[in-house]
């Protein structure tokens, strides 16, 4: 136990856990779109997200930005975060999409029992991760040089980086162009509508297969940002650096109430958070297994999560 | 696409009503002829460390230590197939009760762990099996209450949990592990210990004797109460606590079940072994714990067995085997895949195109291989095999669950759920 | 290697087309002749594939190169190098120490690689009286257990430790260090050594794990302990990782002194040649420009590729075999006593065991990071 460095770098680690936690919470909520219209786990989905990290690096590397380079001008920056948040959110969508296509779509026209679907996702996982593995290698991959992380400004003693900020306010922007795309739109009230009653939703004519589609697609293009903002701020990643983060966005998906789009978001930023404050307490060797109790110990007490479930309810 | 999926499936289904006759064939033979084959391949198996039958016989490792290795990964696969094949419940973390049987032998019975209780290994067994039971249970308490897929997620948690655990605390010998794992007594006629380091056979034995009264206890189990409760909850988990299942209860019943099994290979393996660190339990394994099962046919006592022979073994025969066998395994697989394409029967909606895309299908499996392997990357200064291990994996999971989620050699019931469910498919999905 | 490579694209290609190659492939690797003095082979026993490849290839590569010298100089009477993959794990070691037994043609093995399948083949190995040379394990603990056959041209942990600490307090004169582990078994036993020795310089220590790529928190434990070194145990990708994301955080000026697992080029790779700037590592091994011969420009021309981490040392530990073979040993027994009274000048260091299997010259060398090249600075008195 070690109190007293929590109590005094409190700010400094609430910074970074928060920081950590928007981009859990972007990755969660693949998994909660897809919860919630299918009452499935994607499992696949973190290797969506792995798609987004290797995209970005290769945009980088395609416009010419190593690892080992100086860091472009401010214009140049901006542009290129655009470009690789495009890229990248368009071809971790595209996986999901293909994902959908060919690991769950023959299942769900057989009405396949949920344990089939898990195994198919368990093995579209794996393929993933070994192709990166080939084509990339087994080892750490480094993301071209973007931002030099400089101090804006600080909050009672702890430093505040533009890196942090920058994470903090795209996670929090997503999540807000999502929420009303769901919530508004023409295409958002099928969502809503397949995930409240299937049934009803295609009798009233809703296309169900095109809005499974829709709502990987979603998924993907969330974790393909997320991506990009999990490079900036590791600055690195590998063939299997999605278990994890998957792992602990799945987490964050069910504190926040699963199936629930702001309750992703404050899931991943609690998680965040708690995993930050809980290893400064007993030690970084022990980060992720004070996850992976917290997230049973949140299934013990609170199921439902803290915003409770329902992608249909959580308009209101 | 969709459409064609379904043309291959049923053409499959069509091949696996042919391929029944064997099942018929086996069932009208006399009893005792039906007795003295098994007995026979009972015997068989005990003496193939004796006999290192030439083709079966693996030369880049010890035969006997790879049939020990698939041995161990047998009675894992027994073990999970109660959890998975018979209650119908997804466990992703199989590797941490492995652990945990091997940590509790090491740990109660090695003279050189920080508790240094040293207890024989007779007494070690007992505890290892009472402690990963236990722990089956506070994993199951408070998440087989909850919705199945969340269990999969917290148990693949629960795997990377116990890896943790032993590689940051100090009692479970961290990452230098523990030295001096006891071995089971026996003495042969001339007074040597029975168990060395050296010889395996004797643990084949014991471990072929245990995945017997496994096979025995679990037979015994299915036709059972529990073993009908099991099967309740897996075809329905509703119906069946409405019919006064107590769902709950059962389903903590087959998840320490299976718990025990596991933690009883986990101890085997540690006693072999003699020395176990955490490096021995990633959680990856687990996925191949599962694949046994899965391949094998889930709910099917023999096909888990068939499935987890298929994991062991197969990478351990491919380790040494030369360039040139190879190509003619894969030559003879494609050859047979296509002589099954032009011979099958036809499915009422057969066209052209329906052959068209077959041969379209075919020809990316064949050449998908020999792709891979050429690309430099790959290939560069480790191009193996083995490194395409887990995307073999993956692939055929995806082929399983699409075209045959009932396994090789499938439980009989569960084919006809899975039947069931495809019939009542929902409105909507069928566009 | 090379000819095995193009002959295994060739032939798998060619699949494409048919199957004219059945009767490829090299025979006889069975055929065992105990006894004779031709045809012996030695094992190499580590990682080939899996995670731990890139530093098992390393070292069997430079294995290799050490045995292809000896065969173009002894065309008549060649010895083949073996491999048996062990992925590093300690699961496939027992079968693969004893197959290697079994094959009586085998008359000493480099490796195990790592110290954990070391602790599960060795006794095997000891049982049967193999003679072991590993390039690689450095675990104190192997060179304790009275197995005869055990040796190692690394210095091992207990070695390296004490030199570090000593270094950081006579040459640094650092007041305040934080010790940072990655919970290996390697990484662990050395940072333990240097707490024990630097005592109340110590302001803080933190464990981190294998493959993990977010140190966010050990980032802050570092700062906020006001120390102006911190020690590092544990392997270059975390070690490369962590320094780069101290730099980021404001920590520039926060010495990083490690071990030799963090000698590799991969360090800089891992965290940028800017913040790897100025790194110190003690290793248990003499500068490479003070090694006799032209190993470097050897592995250059024959794996095409710069020799990494301990391949200098598996081709040391292939030519105490090589050499004993060279002199008439083509027994294990007779090997092992070869092995046991061996000394020679090698390419790393004077290759002299102690009764334990230690190397006996335990000199320690600091080296320092310049401009993305690792330096030799000076031996640790």
């Amino acid at each position: 136990m070690n109190i007293d460095f929590l109590i005094d770098n409190f700010a400094d680690l609430s910074v970074t856990g928060l920081a950590q936690g928007a981009i859990y919470a972007l990755v969660a909520l693949g998994y909660t779109l897809v919860y919630g219209v299918l009452r499935l786990i994607n499992f696949a989905h973190s290797e969506v997200f792995v798609t987004g990290t290797f995209a970005t690096i290769l945009t980088l590397r395609g416009i010419g930005i190593g690892p080992d380079d100086p860091v472009p001008s401010l214009l140049m920056v901006l542009l290129t975060l655009v470009l690789a948040s495009i890229v990248a959110a368009l071809s971790s969508g595209a996986v999901a999409l293909l994902v959908e296509r060919v690991a769950y779509r023959p299942l769900r026209r057989r009405n396949a029992p949920p344990l089939v679907f898990l195994i198919s996702a368990v093995g579209a996982s794996l393929v993933l991760m070994e192709i990166y593995a080939l084509f990339l290698g087994r080892d750490n991959v480094r993301v071209g040089n973007l931002i030099k992380p400089r101090t804006q400004f600080t909050v009672f003693g702890a430093d505040v980086t533009n890196r942090q900020i920058l994470i903090v306010v795209s996670a929090v922007l997503m999540m807000v162009v999502l929420d009303s795309f769901i919530s508004r739109t023409r295409l958002g009230r099928g969502v809503r509508a397949v995930s409240q009653n299937p049934d009803a939703a295609a009798l009233m004519g809703v296309n169900k297969d095109r809005v499974i589609a829709l709502t990987f697609l979603l998924g993907g293009l969330m974790a393909g940002v997320a991506a990009v903002l999990y490079d900036l701020n590791f600055g690195v990643t590998k063939f299997s650096a999605g278990f994890l983060i998957g792992l602990k966005a799945f987490t964050a998906a069910v504190l926040g109430g699963i199936g629930n789009l702001r309750g992703a978001l404050l899931g991943g930023l609690l998680l965040g958070l708690a995993e930050n404050w809980g290893q400064a307490l007993l030690g970084s060797a022990w980060r992720d297994v004070i996850a992976f109790v917290f997230l049973i110990v949140v299934l013990m007490f609170r199921p439902t999560g803290i915003l409770g479930e329902s992608l249909g309810r959580a308009r209101v | 696409m969709t459409g064609f999926v379904d043309r291959l499936r049923l053409a499959d289904e069509q091949r696996a009503a042919f391929a029944a006759w064997p099942r018929r064939w086996w069932a009208g033979l006399p009893r005792p002829v039906r007795l003295g084959a098994l007995v026979a391949f009972a015997a068989f198996l005990v003496a193939l460390p004796i006999l290192q039958p030439p083709v079966l016989t693996t030369t880049g490792t010890d035969f006997t230590g790879v049939l020990f290795t698939v041995g161990v990964y047998c009675l894992c696969a027994l073990g999970l197939n109660i959890v998975v094949g018979l209650a119908g419940l997804l466990d992703l973390g199989y590797i941490g009760f492995f652990a945990v049987g091997a940590y509790s032998v090491a740990v109660f019975g090695s003279p050189q762990s920080k508790l240094a209780t040293e207890y024989p290994w007779l007494v070690c067994i007992p505890i290892a099996i009472a402690i990963s039971m236990v722990s089956g249970a506070i994993l199951g308490g408070p998440t087989l209450r909850l919705r199945g897929d969340y269990l999969a997620i917290v148990t693949l948690g629960f795997g990377e949990i116990v890896r943790l655990t032993a590689v940051n605390s100090e009692v479970l010998g961290a990452a230098a592990g523990i030295p001096e794992v006891p071995r089971p007594p026996g003495e042969r006629a001339d007074g040597t210990r029975l168990f060395t380091i050296v010889d395996v056979t004797p643990f084949y034995w014991l471990v072929l004797a245990l995945i017997f009264l496994v096979v025995l206890a679990g037979a015994n189990l299915e036709r059972s109460r529990v073993g009908r409760a099991w099967v309740a909850i897996r075809e329905d988990e509703d119906v069946a606590q409405l019919m006064g299942v107590p769902t709950f209860r059962f389903k903590l019943w087959a998840f320490a079940m299976g718990a025990a099994v596991g933690g009883l290979s986990g101890a085997l393996f540690a006693s072999r072994q003699t020395f176990i660190n955490p490096e021995s339990f990633p959680v990856q394994t687990s996925l191949m714990f599962l694949a046994a099962v899965v391949i094998g046919g889930a709910g099917n006592k023999f096909g888990v067995v068939l499935g987890a022979v298929i994991v062991a073994y197969l990478p351990e025969r491919l380790r040494s085997i030369d360039d040139g066998l190879l190509v003619v395994w894969y030559v003879s697989l494609v050859l047979g895949l296509a002589t099954y394409l032009l011979l099958r029967r036809r499915g009422p909606r057969d066209g052209p195109r329906t052959y068209l895309r077959l041969g379209v299908v075919a020809g990316i499996l064949a050449a998908l291989p020999p792709l891979l392997l050429a690309m430099p990357e790959v290939f560069g200064s480790r191009g193996e095999i083995g490194q395409l291990r887990y995307l073999m994996f993956g692939l055929a999971l995806i082929v399983m669950s699409v075209f045959r989620p009932q396994g090789l050699i499938p439980s009989r019931r569960r084919a006809i759920e899975l039947e069931d469910r495809a019939k009542e498919v929902e409105p909507g999905a069928t566009s | 290697m090379r000819t095995t490579r193009i002959f295994r694209s060739a032939a798998v290609l060619a699949v494409a087309v048919l199957a004219v190659a059945g009767c490829g492939g090299d025979d006889g690797a069975d055929s065992a002749k105990g006894g004779d003095t031709c045809g012996l082979s030695i094992a190499f026993f580590g990682a080939q594939t899996g995670d731990a490849a890139n530093l098992g290839i390393n070292i069997s590569n430079g294995a290799q190169l050490a045995v292809d010298q000896y065969n173009a100089k002894n065309a008549d009477c060649p010895v083949t190098l073996e491999k048996f993959d062990s992925q590093g794990s300690p699961d496939q070691a027992p079968a693969l120490a004893q197959r290697i037994i079994q094959k009586t043609t085998i008359v000493g093995v480099v490796g195990p690689t790592f110290s954990g399948e070391s602790k599960v083949a060795d006794p095997i190995f000891n049982e049967a009286g193999v003679p072991l040379v590993s390039a690689s394990a450095t675990g104190p603990a192997l060179s304790e257990q009275s197995w005869k056959v055990f040796h190692r041209v690394v210095g091992s942990d207990a070695v390296q430790g004490p030199a570090a600490a000593k270094y950081i307090r006579d040459t640094l004169k650092a007041e305040k260090v934080f010790v940072v582990d990655d919970a290996s078994e390697y990484g662990k036993e050395l940072a333990d050594i240097l707490k024990a020795e630097l005592g109340d310089a110590v302001v803080g220590s933190d464990t981190v794990q294998v493959k993990q790529t977010d140190f966010s928190a050990t980032v802050t434990r570092i700062k906020s302990s006001g120390a102006t070194v911190f020690y590092f145990g544990g392997y270059y990708p975390e070690a490369g990782l962590l320094r780069k994301q101290l730099t980021d955080a404001g920590g520039k000026d926060i010495l990083l002194v490690s071990d030799d697992g963090v000698r590799d080029a991969g360090y800089v790779e891992a965290a940028g040649a800017e913040a790897a700037e100025g790194t110190v590592v003690t290793c248990p091994c003499v500068p490479p420009d003070k090694a006799s011969g032209t190993f470097a420009a050897d592995y250059q021309k024959a794996f095409n590729t710069a020799p990494g981490t301990y391949s200098a040392e598996a081709y040391d530990a292939a030519t105490v075999f090589l050499d004993g073979i060279a002199a008439g040993k083509t027994t294990r027994a007779d090997l092992l006593t070869w092995v046991k009274s061996y000394n020679k000048q090698g390419i790393t260091k004077k290759v002299q065991f102690d009764p334990k299997g230690d190397v006996a010259d335990k000199t320690v060398w600091t080296y320092v990071f310049k401009n993305g090249e690792i330096v030799p600075d000076q031996p640790v008195q």
